[in-house]
């Protein structure tokens, strides 16, 4: 086994989770389309007043990409336990650290990249003030990352079991209070004419920390479900 | 390999259980002696807070319980790895008994401290940066417990549970660390508790003693945890069926 090979594997189980994703599109629509259901909820459920749609938006906006990232990560290796096709990757030659990692990367690509994408026009229907913009797609970009590893976790921990989704939202959701406070509060900051630089920071240092770490937990739980 | 030999006999659940059973009744006995004394002592002994009155004794219970709570997630945490690492049969036991009890902690800590904010700060509930970090702390255990009910394979529960153990372990310090920062940007909203370092030693005297006596009871209520669950798993052997049987001999005897 050489390094071109590994390089080639991981490579390859990107462009496949990407492909099978453009071919079922729901896969790439749901979770942004969740987003936009649930952040209409708020101004049905508090009020359609602007200022007080303004100070919601911002911890509303990252709250809801939040809840969207957690239940999309879910089918991270869903598809592939079902057909044994995780089986075959735990068997594989290759390094488990990689290809985790190459499963993680593509699934962000597919729900952390579109949230952030639509989040602005979220905003506009939120009264987000124009200030806010900018900071509130970087945290979303350097959050959701770290979204995805930690999410992916309890998905493979969740991933042979037959009611795994509550189950997910229960064990994940404690983890990922550090991201949602350093997130939100950098669109805060930004909207009150603050400085982001130590909230992007934080943000950026929690990412690389996941992307260093997480992959570990990732390939254990998956070799623990896959046995059971 | 010979000097290895303890850790291995420290991983058998009959040695456990055979020590344990001589230690348990002075374990028992220390623990009540200490509590009861820390208890009455700071009840009825420490001198009353300036500005709290008396409503501050509630710390007797509320700070122990809180710190013994931090406690045992580490210990749940370390017993995980050493399960995951050397696959021994106690520490995965000591992993699922870890779990409820230090969620027990937690709530009591919770509870104790709305008991507390309702005469201090005139309301049971202030997001103020412990409460909510005991709050996730609290949901990091319901996390654990459930994930170890939802396994059927009891061996695969352990495992998982390990992973999550850590994970959380990882992520505890993140958390405080966010959560005070969080509170210091919306310090407007809450009331901070003034630390009282110069607390006179009539005040941190019980305390200390209560602390020593809740980690003498978690001590104890986690060894017996620990028991049940090894004549649970263990329930097919041949020492656990002679323990039974005199169990049995014993109850019966004392009916006649």
């Amino acid at each position: 086994m050489s390094a071109a090979q590994t390089v080639q594997a991981f490579w390859g189980i990107v462009r496949r989770d990407l492909t099978v994703s453009m071919r079922h599109r729901s896969d790439l629509f749901n979770p942004v389309i969740f987003f936009l259901i649930v952040v209409t909820l708020f101004p049905l459920g508090v009020s359609p007043a602007p200022d007080v749609l303004k100070a919601l938006a911002p911890g509303v906006l990252w709250v809801v990409a939040l809840l969207a990232t957690l239940l999309s990560s879910d089918g991270i290796f869903h598809a592939d336990f079902e057909d044994g096709s995780l089986e075959q990757l735990l068997l594989s030659p290759q390094p488990l650290y990689l290809m985790v990692l190459a499963k993680v990367l593509s699934h962000w690509f597919i729900t952390g990249l579109p949230l952030t994408l639509i989040a602005p026009m979220l905003g506009l229907m939120l009264q987000l003030p124009a200030a806010g913009m900018v900071p509130l797609m970087l945290s979303l970009l350097a959050g959701t990352g770290t979204l995805s590893f930690v999410g992916a976790i309890g998905a493979a921990l969740t991933v042979g079991l037959r009611r795994g989704g509550l189950l997910l939202s229960l064990i994940v959701i404690p983890l990922y209070t550090p991201v949602l406070i350093f997130g939100a509060s950098a669109v805060q900051s930004a909207i009150e004419g603050f400085s982001i630089a130590g909230q992007l920071a934080v943000l950026g240092a929690f990412f690389v920390f996941a992307i260093t770490f997480a992959p570990f937990a990732i390939a254990g739980a998956l070799r623990i479900s896959v046995n059971g | 390999m010979a000097s290895w030999t303890w850790f291995h006999r420290l991983g058998s659940p009959k040695w456990f259980y055979e020590k344990t059973s001589r230690w348990l009744p002075w374990l028992a006995l220390v623990t009540a002696a200490i509590m009861v004394v820390g208890t009455v002592w700071g009840l009825a002994y420490a001198p009353a807070d300036a500005k709290q009155g008396n409503s501050y004794r509630i710390i007797f219970i509320h700070v122990p319980s809180a710190f013994l709570a931090l406690v045992c997630y580490y210990l749940m945490a370390i017993a995980g790895a050493v399960s995951l690492i050397w696959k021994m049969k106690l520490s995965d036991m000591a992993v699922k008994s870890c779990a409820p009890i230090g969620a027990s902690l937690t709530f009591i800590a919770l509870v104790t401290g709305a008991i507390w904010g309702k005469p201090t700060w005139g309301t049971w509930w202030v997001w103020d940066a412990r409460t909510t970090s005991m709050l996730v702390l609290f949901f990091l255990y319901l996390g654990v417990i459930a994930l170890q009910d939802a396994f059927e394979s009891r061996e695969n529960a352990n495992r998982a549970c390990s992973i999550l153990a850590l994970v959380g372990t990882v992520n505890i310090p993140i958390i405080y660390k966010s959560v005070d920062w969080w509170n210091t940007l919306h310090q407007g909203a809450t009331i901070k508790f003034t630390e009282a370092p110069s607390m006179p030693p009539e005040m941190w005297q019980p305390l200390f003693l209560m602390i020593i006596g809740f980690y003498c009871f978690f001590a104890l209520v986690f060894i017996m945890a620990m028991r049940s669950e090894i004549l649970q798993r263990e329930k097919g052997t041949r020492w656990v069926e002679l323990i039974v049987k005199h169990r049995l001999n014993k109850l019966t005897n004392h009916d006649d």
